[in-house]
């Protein structure tokens, strides 16, 4: 049984933003007792994220929610967009590939800093990307 | 607009990077220190990053791009101070580094960059009285 | 709309004796809890049930109503597991009440068949579900306190060793799993960091068998101490090993590797600059040395 203990919606629309996810994700992550390590991973995976969002997805958000099923508690973070969306998924989440525009390794590096990942996307139809990190 | 200073040491220049960078402060940092390296003919760059709790992927390219920059402008370039849980991250990511020289702090920064502008000139064949 | 909650309130005083006795004629630990607290502990719970049951509601635990009744239970589980009993032992405690409870419906419902199945059959339902979430409770406790050890056994097996000045070195004993790794290399970056050590050997003498994971993940620790400034030396690498890698296509030729910690720690001291000189105390006369070397003056190189 998932319960969500906490929330918050962070607009995501210049750089300074993406600053103050990371920090926010920082005082979430240190919260919830994350492994200085993990704290690491999850808010550069927010960073990378975070980014992708402003300079592809033309401005967004993220969501985050702390998480907790019966077994332990975890951070999740939903970035959405309304952007040109991503035309070919498999080929976005390989290594080192690049639109051009840079996008390279956030996506598919952001996806081993996590637990769990999850990404939607159409064509003209935006972009979401939720991931988890459990503690 | 702040900017991330930049300290003169005889030959060679110092950079301690303190904050959590937005996109602009590091590209302008990038700019800064090609134009301080061309003015002063710097033979050295030492970057500290040992207060940066957080690399990302646009962070480390910034890295190695002013690491390629300064050798094509005749300065080598150490990194010193990372963190491991930022190491262990940028492994994870994906980012390697090659071409980027580290060392685990400052002073071993220094020495590895006065060898390396040893090296340097020897092989370059390069006579110009540098004193660091 | 169950008449439970009636039916448990009337019959209580009664019902806990009867239970009290299903528990103790069967399996009875005494020696980890005595029976006064045992009866504390029923008595507690059947009244838990009676009044969580007054809201007619019986099949559906989730509820509001319930959760008194749902935390007794993870709370009574949960200190039997620490205890030393066995989850079928846990288990019984729940469902012992049964028998007492059929007993006591059919002697007040004789009469009315049809109330009666309704009735055993909620208090059947109830009483499975509370068992389940008993022995939920219990495993859960039990994967804590595995986890807890697994975790202080980690901590103990994975030291950092300074071999000389700037030199650490990690012999791994054991196999390796993911987590393992993971806190070997967070125990040998920070012990880097910590010992400004530009050197570490990663021994693996004691490693039995390497698979491609636990490969990968010996390649990100030393390719993340490079990235710090250290270089690290893979030894005690044995032939099987060795093949193993080869037949698994890892790449390992970006890292340094010794056969031996020998090897390794004679490379190690020659990237610190440091040298080990033979001294031959055999033909020569106190504070003098054949090759001409002063003893004197290389101690003190040798300390630097």
């Amino acid at each position: 049984m998932m319960t969500t203990l906490k929330t918050e919606s962070v607009p995501l629309r210049s750089s300074a933003d993406v600053v103050t996810l990371r920090q926010k994700v920082r005082a979430w992550t240190a919260e919830l007792k994350f492994s200085l390590v993990d704290q690491t991973k999850m808010i550069t995976a927010s960073s990378e994220l975070g980014r992708n969002t402003v300079s592809h997805g033309g401005g967004g958000n993220c969501l985050m929610e702390v998480i907790s099923n019966d077994i332990r508690s975890g951070l999740r973070l939903t970035f959405e967009d309304q952007g040109p969306g991503i035309p070919d998924i498999e080929l976005a989440l390989k290594d080192g590939y690049s639109t051009g525009s840079g996008m390279g390794l956030g996506l598919s590096g952001s996806k081993r800093l996590v637990n769990e990942f999850q990404i939607a996307s159409k064509p003209g139809e935006g972009t979401r990307v939720s991931v988890v990190r459990w503690k | 607009m702040d900017r991330i200073p930049i300290l003169r040491m005889g030959n060679f220049l110092l950079v301690t990077i303190q904050v959590d960078m937005h996109d602009q402060l590091a590209l302008t940092l990038q700019d800064d220190l090609t134009s301080a390296i061309s003015k002063n003919g710097s033979r050295g760059v030492l970057i500290d990053i040992s207060s940066l709790e957080i690399v990302d992927s646009f962070i480390g390219r910034m890295l190695a791009n002013i690491s390629a920059m300064a050798r094509i402008l005749d300065a080598q370039t150490v990194l010193v101070g990372m963190q491991p849980a930022v190491a262990i991250t940028l492994v994870e990511l994906g980012m390697a580094m090659p071409g980027v020289k580290t060392a685990l702090n400052v002073e071993a920064g220094m020495e590895l960059l006065r060898e390396l502008v040893k090296a340097h000139h020897l092989e370059t064949g390069d006579d110009d009285d540098s004193q660091n | 709309m169950s008449k439970l909650a009636d039916f448990l309130q009337k019959n209580e005083s009664e019902l806990l004796s009867d239970w009290m006795n299903e528990q103790l004629a069967g399996v009875r630990r005494r020696d980890l809890m005595n029976d006064a607290d045992l009866q504390t502990q029923s008595a507690e719970l059947l009244r838990a049930i009676t009044q969580a049951a007054k809201n007619g509601n019986v099949t559906d635990l989730s509820r509001g109503e319930w959760t008194p009744v749902r935390d007794r239970l993870t709370d009574i589980s949960s200190s039997r597991a620490k205890q030393g009993f066995s989850s079928s032992e846990t288990a019984m405690f729940v469902f012992s009440l049964k028998q007492p409870l059929f007993k006591r419906l059919r002697t007040e419902l004789a009469k009315d068949p049809e109330t009666l199945f309704t009735e055993t059959w909620h208090a059947n339902t109830l009483i499975d579900k509370l068992g389940l979430m008993t022995t939920e409770a219990f495993m859960k406790t039990k994967e804590q306190l595995i986890a807890k050890q697994a975790e202080e056994m980690l901590e103990l097996s994975t030291p950092v060793v300074k071999l000389w000045q700037g030199i650490v070195a990690i012999p791994l004993i054991g196999t390796l799993d993911s987590n393992r790794t993971q806190v070997v290399m967070e125990s040998l970056l920070s012990t880097i960091v910590a010992t400004n050590s530009k050197v570490a050997i990663i021994d693996i003498t004691g490693v039995p068998a390497v698979d491609t994971l636990v490969a990968q993940h010996l390649l990100k620790t030393i390719t993340a101490a490079k990235l710090m400034g250290a270089e690290c030396i893979l030894s005690g690498i044995r032939p099987q090993i060795a093949q193993t890698i080869v037949h698994l296509g890892i790449n390992l030729a970006d890292v340094i590797t010794k056969a031996s910690l020998a090897d390794a720690l004679a490379l190690a001291l020659q990237k610190t600059g440091k040298t080990v000189v033979r001294v031959d105390r055999a033909n020569q006369k106190p504070g003098e040395r054949k090759d001409g070397v002063d003893e004197k003056d290389l101690a003190e190189k040798k300390g630097a």
